[in-house]
Formats: C-alpha cells, sequence, structure tokens
C-alpha cells in the first residue's frame, strides 16, 4: 500500500513536472493575484490593517488552491484513468492524490507568503504558528478540493460547479485558518491558539476520513 | 389508516401548537418579550431541518451499499425538506433578530453559518440537475451529500461555539434554559419538535410516491413505442 502511494506520487511529480505550463501557470497566478490585490487595496508598504491582510492573504491562497486542485482528475485521459482503474487501488489514489495535492498548495502558499511579505509588507509575529497553521490549512484545502474536484470531474467538470461545490465545504477550515492566522500575526501566546489548532486538525481528520471512505464509490463509476 | 397514524399524530400536535403557542402564557422577559414564541416556530425548524438531514445521509449511505434508486428518492425528497425547513429557518430567524437585535443581519456566528449551511445544500441540488443519467446523478449525489453532511456537523456545531454569539445560550447570553423553560414551554416546546418533524416527513413522503409514480409511468411510455 505504502509503496503504491510512493509510486503514484512520483508519478503526479513527473507529470507536473512534464507539463510545466501548469505548474507555471498557477505560480504566476498567485503572483499576479498578488499584485493585483496590492495595486487594489492602493497600500503602501506597511499600513495596511492587519486584519486586512491576512483576509486577502487566505482569500488568494483559497482562489489558487481551487484553481490549482481542480485539474487533477482532469489533466489526464480517460483511458489511462480506466488503466489506473485496474492496477491501483482507489485508495491509494486518493491518499497519494490528497498528498500531492497538499505538497501543490502548501508551495502556493509558500510562494504567496514570500510575494506578500516583499510586496504589501511583513506584518507576522509568530513564524512558527503561522507555518505550522499554513501546513494544517493546507492539508485541509487539499483533503476537501480533491475530493470536490473528483466529484465535479464527473459532472462534466465545469468551473462553476467546482466552486460552489467546494466553497461552503472548505469554509470551516478556511475560518479556523484564518482565526489561527490572526493569532499568529499578533503574535498571541500558543496557549490561546491550541485549542484551534486541534479543532482544525480534527475537521481536517473529519474531512480527510470522509473522503478516503468515499472516493471507492466515486472511482467505481 | 393505521399506519398514517403519524399523520393524524402530527396534525394534532401541530394544531396543539398553534393554538397554545400563539394563545398561552409565556413568561414576560426584557428584549424578548412576546417573541420568545419564536422558541416553537424558529427553533423547532432547525431541529427538524437536522433530523432530516440524518435521514437523508442515513438513505445516501443506504443507496451505495445497495444500489437501489428508492433510496436515492428519500435521500433527495428528505434534503428538500431540510432544505424548506432551512429556509424557514432562517427567514423566521430574521424577522426575530429584527425585533430583538434590531437587525435583520447582524452577522451573528449561528446566522452565518446556516446561511453557508444552506448553500451547501443548494450546491448539492445544482449537483444533481448537472448530471442526466439516473444513476450516476443518485451515486455522485449520494456522495457529495454525506461529504457535505461531514462538514456541515462542525460548520453548525463546533465553529459557533468557538465566538461569542448573540444567541441566547452563547456569549454570556442567558439561554432559555436559565429563563422558565420548567413547564410551559417545554410543554410545548417539545410537541412542537415532533410535530414539524413529521410534517417534514410527511411532504417528503408525498413527493417520493409523486416521484415513484413519475418514474413508472416514464418507463410505460419508454416500453411502449
Amino acid at each position: 500500500m505504502w509503496k503504491e502511494i510512493a509510486v503514484l506520487v512520483r508519478k503526479e511529480i513527473t507529470l507536473e513536472w512534464r507539463q510545466k505550463y501548469a505548474l507555471n501557470g498557477i505560480l504566476l497566478y498567485v503572483v499576479s493575484a498578488v499584485f493585483l490585490t496590492y495595486l487594489s487595496v492602493g497600500a503602501q508598504q506597511g499600513n495596511l490593517n492587519v486584519g486586512t491582510w491576512n483576509a486577502l492573504y487566505w482569500i488568494i491562497i483559497l482562489f489558487s488552491a481551487v484553481n490549482a486542485v481542480a485539474k487533477s482528475f482532469v489533466q489526464e485521459h480517460q483511458g489511462r484513468q480506466l488503466y489506473y482503474y485496474m492496477i491501483a487501488s482507489p485508495e491509494a489514489i486518493i491518499i497519494s492524490k490528497i498528498f500531492y495535492n497538499t505538497l501543490l498548495t502548501l508551495m502556493l502558499a509558500l510562494l504567496g507568503y514570500l510575494v506578500f511579505g516583499v510586496i504589501l509588507g511583513n506584518p507576522v509575529q509568530d513564524q512558527g504558528l503561522f507555518l505550522l497553521n499554513l501546513f494544517l490549512g493546507s492539508v485541509g484545502f487539499s483533503a476537501c478540493l480533491t475530493m470536490v474536484s473528483g466529484i465535479a470531474s464527473k459532472a462534466g467538470n465545469n468551473a462553476t460547479l467546482m466552486a460552489i461545490l467546494s466553497f461552503p465545504i472548505i469554509i470551516p477550515i478556511l475560518l479556523m485558518s484564518i482565526r489561527i492566522s490572526k493569532n499568529a500575526l499578533d503574535g498571541l501566546d500558543w496557549s490561546v491558539s491550541v485549542d484551534k489548532l486541534i479543532t482544525l486538525l480534527a475537521i481536517n481528520a473529519v474531512i480527510a476520513a470522509t473522503a478516503y471512505i468515499l472516493f471507492p464509490y466515486l472511482w467505481r463509476s | 389508516m393505521r399506519a398514517n397514524w403519524w399523520k393524524v399524530l402530527s396534525v394534532i400536535l401541530l394544531g396543539f401548537t398553534l393554538t397554545v403557542g400563539l394563545l398561552g402564557d409565556v413568561p414576560r422577559l426584557p428584549i424578548l418579550n412576546e417573541t420568545i414564541r419564536a422558541l416553537y416556530f424558529h427553533v423547532t425548524m432547525w431541529f427538524g431541518m437536522i433530523l432530516m438531514l440524518v435521514v437523508a445521509v442515513y438513505h445516501s449511505i443506504r443507496y451505495l451499499r445497495s444500489n437501489d434508486l428508492k433510496h436515492d428518492d428519500m435521500a433527495i425528497e428528505f434534503t428538500n425538506s431540510a432544505i424548506l425547513f432551512g429556509v424557514l429557518g432562517i427567514v423566521t430567524g430574521m424577522l426575530w433578530a429584527k425585533f430583538t437585535w434590531g437587525d435583520y443581519w447582524s452577522g451573528d456566528p449561528k446566522q452565518n453559518a446556516s446561511a453557508i449551511g444552506l448553500l451547501m445544500y443548494f450546491a448539492y441540488l445544482v449537483l444533481r440537475n448537472s448530471l442526466t443519467d439516473v444513476y450516476q446523478r443518485a451515486r455522485i449525489g449520494a456522495i457529495y451529500n454525506i461529504f457535505a453532511f461531514a462538514a456541515f456537523i462542525p460548520l453548525i456545531f463546533v465553529l459557533p461555539r468557538l465566538t461569542d454569539s448573540l444567541h441566547p445560550g452563547n456569549g454570556g447570553n442567558p439561554g432559555f434554559n436559565a429563563y422558565d423553560l420548567d413547564s410551559n414551554l417545554r410543554l410545548v416546546f417539545y410537541p412542537a419538535i415532533i410535530g414539524w418533524t413529521l410534517l417534514g416527513a410527511w411532504l417528503s413522503t408525498v413527493r417520493v410516491r409523486l416521484r415513484r409514480i413519475e418514474r413508472k409511468l416514464e418507463n410505460k411510455l419508454i416500453n411502449q413505442t
């Protein structure tokens, strides 16, 4: 099982590397979105309200993640999907996709953070907590979005469907991440955020477990 | 008639709720005043909605295990009734909020969470309509229904409790338990929950039967030609 997952993850990475335009496209998407925000709010370095910084950052990450993950079930040909269906177990496929998408989302989030920090100033006071939260948020985003993109791909995969299906489901994760991230920005003590971190972890676990259980049914159809 | 005892029970309970709920004595409290009667008509909507969503999820699971369309009928129709109750719950809640909190929408966490919950289920309906094949629709619908429910539970039971809410029972506001609720309110509140939920179930079963008749007629039409 583990070996199967490792092979599948490596396959995803190779595939992504071969079609660099998709990866580059999404990286460029983050940078342009950040720049667009920067120009729209008309803020000079450092005079943006911390709460606004936080909200803008997470909204951009959310949209980039939706766009990045949406293609996870369509970039490959129908025939090749059938081939995977025969040689791999659905559990291995969903775990490998979630794992790979976590890496992708995390990369987007870090890039976004870097660009945000350079252009709009970096008000984060507790880097450790912020990065931990970024990691947990990416796991949650990718678990939720991978499953939803699987569902949307069965329904003709239009972008509207992907958005309306995923936004309401992702809101609990997004809200928790935004709150923890606010604490990190304000440099509050870790004890304030511990229960929120646990809640975020629990929501992630519920979403991931549900995806794990339901995916075989989706894959079969 | 025997099998329909619960429909009679629903009518009796709702008759009781309406008469006693509107005419009976309620505790006089500052700010709440007469709006405390929303307990019978607003709070009960959410109880009914959640119970019906649980039924819908149960049938979605049954569908995935059996591939029998009759479970899908139950799942979609119970979700439909739950959405109806949810919309009524939001509307009654907004009316109540206008008179107690001063605004139709005050950004209260529970208000927001229930609005998002409704978005989730509207998305479920859109998803179903975007699929044309009956079995495909039933299967994907069931999967999304279960998945959405898993996110719905933390959304309305966990998140609002982490922040202050204006709702009675949160953030320093006393809950209804703190007021009387000893006998007067409870006497109507519990029957009202059961009555509304039974009414929702009744609505759903009628629609399920309609759906099955339609399918039968359609099959007949197709097989004829």
